[in-house]
């Protein structure tokens, strides 16, 4: 059972609603249309079930108009000033019981008043939500236990002295860190030991991890004295997979994880921020899309229920942020950030845009 | 939700009439002057002809590209109408979405950017146009099923002696025109709506304007450019109402019918080399744009609005007003008598490497047919202005703004999409 479901049940709320454009306020998808003008209040259904009901008030009057469910004299929930033309919507959470909506031709007075009566004991569907966490729980499992090996590999060769297998082996090793950064990054002390770039270490700290080894890689450094750094970066990805064994996280950790992973790509990866000596910033790229879509389809059950059209836009926009990527794909690997034009650099951010966006509209509609 | 009732700043009456030119915003107390609320005043969204073209021109402007990335007309079409809702939303001085900047669900990004909050509309106007790409993109390709639609007027303008124009900031699919008297709500309308279009369009180049360049009624006051003399002085004014629709308006007729009652756009940034300009003597700048700096008056004449005088000679022989001053180069007189509607901001985009202001002109012009219009004029400029050693075009960029939203069922492009 996901803890953070803070809002699911119990209190009256008022929560409203993230939508984009709302060009037709048709009052589809379980909405409730209110048709309110100067003298009527024309609500299209007044017998509700508990839980979120969302009204789409929609002003054909001439007067600016308000909105407001009351349960006796406690306001649930309100929006003001809808002007003649518009349309607003409102979200309540509602218990079982009496309560009245008004709306208020003018702003002034009590309004023309409703009653509503909302009956039954709200969604109980947490089963669904907490089986999309431990599915997602086990993929972090997964690519924390897969990242120790791939990093011995690499490690090996940077002890070993083998400078273009190091080199090699460095863009993939990383993958299955990047697929679950934002996890990682909720420990505190591994991410900055394990993926610090020079300029994040804080004054006085020694400066480890993979990029560390990176900027040595790529420059002229003498690797025999990285053998140190090589050993501390295995003993944290090792500690890093035993210690995600534990982690508890909630729906909306989870969720917002997927944002965070875009977020990565946008301001580190699209930069060349990240990779900044081996210019390997597409295999980055890569693992953090896939870390994100596999948020998605762990919630997959609970989207297609709650929100099937933000599913399919999702779906939609990771399958043009692959294509645009699969554009740099060379051999296993891909192009260097360096050998992208400023045109391939800004299609892949509007990729990365276009999926961002919807993502992260998905939190809410997993807290609710 | 109102953005300055969140913040406890609002009063109860908002009056939103159809019609005239400032419905204002009663503002709570009494306690701002006339003028401010006058500014302050949400102006109508909807009409026959879009916002922002002969409305009073405001003081700050957002000007913004967009290349259009979604490939499904459908998709479009949905950005066009949820960018109308939030057009009309935002120009109401609400918010941009339904909800708002605050009081939505804790784990949502809200729906409106919330830098406006507390701000009233300010005059806010968006005014959308389709660029030529929209129609064929420049590899030829109908994207959209529109290249049948393409008016004529719409062909790419023709290249000019002394273009200097980068392709990074030129042209685009879409662009949509903020201008508000406040430079917050003007960034905040535009923010919102690249917002709601990610996705399925990409910002192409974007530009900020402070300083209108242009007067668009009688009443306002000629402002100055930056190179100091007031500008737009003869510029076709809401008043002209004789004129509007020869110059400004397209008609039913004139070759795309969707595009009846809208108007053509045409913006070149205008770089001005300010510091060799600041060292020219008084007399040669007067000669160079051929009018008095301090009135404006045309060289020859007292007052700014006086007719231009182009025969008069002085004693040497010379015109008074020369023959490559850009009045007289410029005038509707010397170019088969067409006319502008301007409308453009002085802008300052820092400095350059060198430590010059990067500063100019960001022009923009209306018209019924840039072809007839602006080319012709632009035409006589390029050759003979001797203010081109001091200026230069380094974007350029034409679209076809459609007529206005008539009300809530209708949308930005309804009749191109229809």
């Amino acid at each position: 059972m996901p803890r953070s479901l803070a809002l699911a049940v119990g209190a009256a709320t008022l929560i409203g609603l993230a939508g984009c454009g709302d060009p037709k306020p048709a009052a589809g998808d379980g909405k409730i249309a209110v048709e309110a003008t100067d003298t009527a209040c024309k609500v299209a259904k007044t017998e509700l079930p508990a839980g979120v009901s969302t009204f789409v008030i929609t002003n054909k009057g001439s007067k600016v108009t308000e909105f407001y469910v009351y349960a006796g004299e406690a306001v649930k929930g309100e929006q003001e000033n809808i002007a003649p033309g518009l349309s607003r919507e409102l979200r309540v959470d509602l218990k079982a019981g009496a309560y009245e909506a008004a709306c208020k031709p003018g702003q002034t007075g009590d309004g023309i008043r409703v009653k509503l009566t909302v009956t039954g004991e709200g969604k109980q569907d947490d089963a669904k939500v907490g089986a999309a966490v431990a599915t997602y729980k086990a993929y972090v499992v997964k690519e924390a236990a897969d990242l120790v090996p791939a990093t011995r590999q690499f490690v090996d060769a940077v002890k070993a002295g083998d400078r273009d297998k190091a080199k090699a082996l460095y863009a993939p090793s990383r993958l299955h860190y990047e697929r679950i950064e934002p996890v990682a990054e909720s420990f505190g002390d591994f991410d900055p030991a394990i993926d610090a770039r020079e300029n994040n270490v804080e004054a006085g700290k020694e400066w480890t991890g993979y990029h560390r080894l990176e900027k040595d890689l790529w420059g002229t450094a003498d690797l025999a004295s990285d053998a140190k750094l090589a050993d501390q970066l295995l003993a944290d990805v090792t500690a890093l997979a035993d210690k995600v064994k534990q982690v508890e996280l909630s729906a909306t950790d989870v969720a917002n994880g997927a944002k965070e992973l875009l977020d990565e790509v946008a301001t580190t990866k699209i930069t060349g921020e990240e990779d900044r000596y081996s210019h390997t910033d597409l295999w980055d790229f890569e693992g953090n899309v896939a870390g994100s879509k596999a948020v998605v389809d762990a919630l997959r059950p609970v989207l297609t229920e709650r929100d099937a059209a933000l599913l399919g836009t999702l779906d939609d926009k990771f399958a043009a942020a692959g294509v645009e990527l699969a554009k740099h794909k060379v051999g296993d690997g891909y192009k260097l950030h360096n050998q992208l034009s400023p045109a391939e650099l800004k299609a892949l951010s509007d990729a990365i845009n276009a999926l961002a966006e919807p993502i992260s509209k998905v939190a809410a509609v997993v807290a609710r | 939700m109102d953005r300055r009732k969140v913040l406890g700043l609002g009063a109860a009456g908002v009056a939103v009439a159809g019609t005239g030119a400032l419905a204002g915003r009663v503002i709570g107390g009494g306690a701002e002057p006339a003028a401010a609320a006058g500014a302050a005043a949400a102006l109508p969204f909807h009409g026959e002809h879009q916002a922002g073209i002969i409305t009073p021109a405001q003081d700050r402007l957002h000007f913004v590209a967009f290349d259009v990335i979604t490939t499904k007309r459908d998709e479009l079409i949905a950005l066009l109408q949820a960018w109308t809702a939030a057009a009309a939303r935002m120009t109401a001085g609400n918010d941009a979405g339904p909800v708002g900047a605050v009081g939505g669900a804790p784990e949502a990004p809200p729906d409106d950017t919330g830098e406006a909050l507390g701000l009233p509309a300010s005059g806010l106007t968006l005014t959308v146009g389709f660029g030529p790409t929209l129609f064929r993109d420049a590899d030829g390709r109908d994207r959209f099923g529109l290249a049948d639609r393409k008016p004529a007027a719409l062909a790419d303008l023709p290249k000019f002696p002394g273009d200097a124009l980068r392709p990074e900031i030129s042209g685009g699919d879409l662009c949509v025109q903020a201008c508000a008297n406040d430079p917050q709500v003007a960034v905040h309308a535009i923010r919102n709506l690249a917002r709601i279009g990610f996705g399925k369009v990409s910002v192409r180049w974007s530009q900020l304007g402070f300083g209108r360049t242009a007067s668009t009624t009688r009443d306002q006051v000629t402002p100055r450019n930056l190179m100091g003399f007031k500008d737009g002085t003869n510029n076709l004014k809401a008043e002209d109402t004789d004129l509007l629709p020869d110059h400004l308006w397209v008609r039913p007729g004139d070759g795309a019918d969707w595009m009846a009652g809208g108007s053509y756009l045409v913006t070149r940034k205008i770089r001005m080399l300010i510091e060799t300009w600041d060292r020219t003597s008084l007399a040669e700048q007067e000669a160079i744009i051929g009018r008095d700096k301090k009135a404006g008056a045309p060289l020859g004449r007292t007052g700014e609005h006086d007719e231009i005088d182009f025969e008069s000679k002085g004693a040497d022989g010379e015109p008074v007003l020369p023959k490559d001053a850009h009045v007289r180069l410029a005038h509707p007189s010397q170019n088969h008598n067409a006319r502008l509607l301007r409308r453009g901001y002085n802008f300052v985009d820092g400095s350059d490497g060198l430590g010059r202001l990067d500063a100019g002109l960001f022009f923009m012009a209306y018209q019924r047919d840039p072809h007839k219009q602006f080319a012709v004029v632009q035409g006589q400029l390029a050759k003979h202005d001797t203010l081109n050693e001091y200026i230069r075009h380094v974007s350029s960029a034409l679209f076809a703004c459609p007529p206005g939203v008539t009300g809530p069922d209708d949308f930005w492009g309804r009749k191109l999409f229809a």
